[in-house]
């Protein structure tokens, strides 16, 4: 009984998987056109309007003309573009190897299965789970001159601590030791994946020819997670690119243009001066560095395959 | 032996300590927040272990201040729609991608995939112009809509397309003998198995809607329809130094969640992982 109703059930379906519609391909393409159409709208079509946008002297209101290259001469003659741009590099510069170098070593630390690990890995990985404004929030408060932790900490031991994020000097150092706080968790647990992927056998092998714990990290450890590491510090990279929360609740961009980044100077020139098209072209060449840096991380990728297997 | 076991000790002493005091500076601002929560404003400038006066009042003023539960509300809700969303399309692509053939479907995934590494500042400015045209400025609806089909779906893709190509094809060739259509294999067989990639990408999804500070800046004006991360960051230009104001609500809008995502760690490490490795 069971087996005819399977049968008569079987039928219309073989006859139907025949034409387009109902076959496996109709229902490929279903299922992925929300999500193609998204990409159109959301991604693909805005990406290419704002590549138009940056050839246009669009502003808030009135008709946006074509101009050519003229945003992009503007942005060459633009000292406070180039001061943002050296902002921006100053920040990676300082974000990046604090970063990599302290997420390193507590990858290390924390592989080793000691008691306690867990509160220190929790403990580190708070920060990464918290938002970026609370994050920034509080150590704003933390730098504080006067009411802040730091300073009263200082004051114990006699010493008047500086107006920390109103010093043209020291507001970019806090705000790289900030952020460098806040995602060390993140690209620790990268490496901790990375270490615990180095096959054993290497390092008894090792320990046989008589390497110590040190030539160990070097000739062993490092080379293996070297692919990581180095797709971590891109990635690092490029989200350095693209910081803009703790500039803007911690300094606003200040003192002076001290602390003013990339994405901060988008944000100003198109939703605050609504000067569109010039925003589009500071945005354009933001994209231009971050594609500069996706393409090291595949041209890298693809060479280290054999690592990652 | 005994140099030995000196060393064993030292590194031992040299292992906590760089830890400890690694996790103290992640830790401390936490405690300074909640601190500060409780303090007296006149007692801003002082050391106090234990605030006194120890003023639970200033969490009430925030809450009559501000539309705080409004806040708490607005950036819930957004959550939890983006991470269905993400979760119901980025599964079903995923799906198709890793299960179904159809012409140029690599090519489409790699499309997909490829639009990652386009900045989200740098399309915002058109999608604001877009949002404008379409009257959904100081709206929900970019919040949600933008994420969805954008940045997290495709990410949602991602995550849910390796996972299913590690579903054996047995499972399906028996759901196809049974006459089941594509769609219920999908719903009846996959979305079942699939549920430690979902957990993950739940997780991944809901912080990051969550924390999320840039478009809801850019998309919105009205403070009755600001998420938290917003709120904070004006709330802070409002009050300036009424530290023992801002703390209160800092502490009511991380501490609730950090204890939830506490139990949550392993899928959102899974997440970042699995970012990492795109």
């Amino acid at each position: 009984m069971e087996v005819k109703v399977k049968a008569a059930e079987g039928l219309p379906i073989q006859k139907v998987r025949s034409k387009f519609f109902g076959s496996e391909a109709f229902f490929g393409y279903l299922f992925v056109s929300p999500m193609v159409i998204g990409f159109l709208l959301v991604m693909f079509i805005p990406f290419i309007y704002s590549v138009y946008m940056s050839l246009t002297d669009w502003k808030l209101l009135g008709d946006p003309n074509f101009i050519g290259s003229e945003n992009y001469q503007r942005l060459v003659n633009d000292p406070d573009f180039w001061e943002v741009m050296k902002n921006t590099l100053l920040f990676s510069g300082g974000l990046v190897p604090i970063n990599i170098m302290i997420a390193l070593l507590l990858a290390l630390l924390l592989q080793r299965h000691l008691p306690g690990i867990g509160f220190f890995r929790t403990a580190i990985f708070i920060p990464v789970m918290t938002s970026i404004v609370v994050w920034s929030i509080i150590w704003k408060y933390m730098f504080g001159t006067d009411e802040g932790f730091i300073n009263q900490i200082l004051d114990v031991f006699g010493i008047t601590g500086p107006a920390w994020l109103y010093n043209p000097k020291l507001a970019m150092g806090a705000v790289i030791v900030v952020s460098a706080l806040k995602n060390v968790g993140l690209n620790m647990v990268l490496f901790l994946a990375a270490l615990q992927q180095v096959d054993k056998n290497l390092y008894e092998a090792s320990y046989l020819d008589g390497a110590n714990k040190l030539k160990q990290f070097w000739h062993v450890t490092l080379p293996m997670i070297t692919p990581t590491v180095f797709l971590t510090l891109i990635l690092t990279v490029i989200g350095s690119m693209k910081v803009f929360g703790q500039i803007y609740v911690m300094t606003g961009g200040g003192p002076g243009n001290h602390t003013k980044v990339l994405v901060y100077y988008i944000w100003e020139n198109a939703f605050k001066l609504f000067d569109f098209g010039y925003a589009s072209a500071i945005a354009i060449v933001l994209f231009v560095i971050i594609l500069f840096f996706t393409l090291i991380q595949w041209g890298v990728r693809k060479r280290w395959v054999f690592h990652e297997q | 032996m005994n140099n030995n076991r000196k060393n064993g000790v030292f590194t031992k002493v040299a292992f906590y300590g760089i830890l400890s005091v690694i996790s103290l500076i992640m830790i401390v601002p936490f405690l300074w927040m909640i601190n500060t929560s409780f303090k007296d404003s006149t007692k801003i400038f002082s050391f106090q272990f234990i605030p006194d006066p120890f003023r639970w009042e200033n969490y009430l003023q925030v809450l009559k201040t501000t539309p705080f539960h409004l806040f708490y509300f607005n950036s819930f809700y957004i959550a939890v729609l983006v991470t269905i969303g993400t979760i119901f399309f980025g599964s079903l692509a995923g799906y198709a991608f890793a299960k179904l053939k159809f012409k140029g479907s690599n090519l489409l995934f790699l499309c997909l995939l490829s639009t990652m590494m386009i900045p989200v500042e740098v399309i915002t400015i058109p999608l604001f112009l877009f949002m404008r045209d379409l009257g959904l400025i100081n709206t929900h609806v970019p919040l949600i809509a933008i994420p969805i089909l954008g940045p997290a779906g495709v990410f949602g893709i991602f995550v849910m397309r390796q996972f299913f190509l590690l579903v054996p094809k047995e499972l399906e060739e028996a759901a196809m003998l049974d006459g089941c259509s594509y769609f219920r294999i999908y719903w009846n067989i996959m979305l079942p198995l699939a549920k430690p990639a979902i957990a993950t990408l739940t997780i991944f999804t809901f912080l990051t809607s969550w924390n999320e500070f840039y478009e809801p800046l850019i998309y919105i004006n009205s403070k009755e329809l600001m998420t938290l991360p917003l709120a904070l960051a004006l709330f802070t230009d409002e009050v300036g130094t009424r530290w023992e104001l801002l703390m209160s609500a800092s502490v009511m809008a991380t501490v609730p969640l950090l204890i939830i995502f506490f139990f949550a760690q392993k899928q959102f490490i899974e997440g970042v992982t699995m970012t990492g490795g795109k």
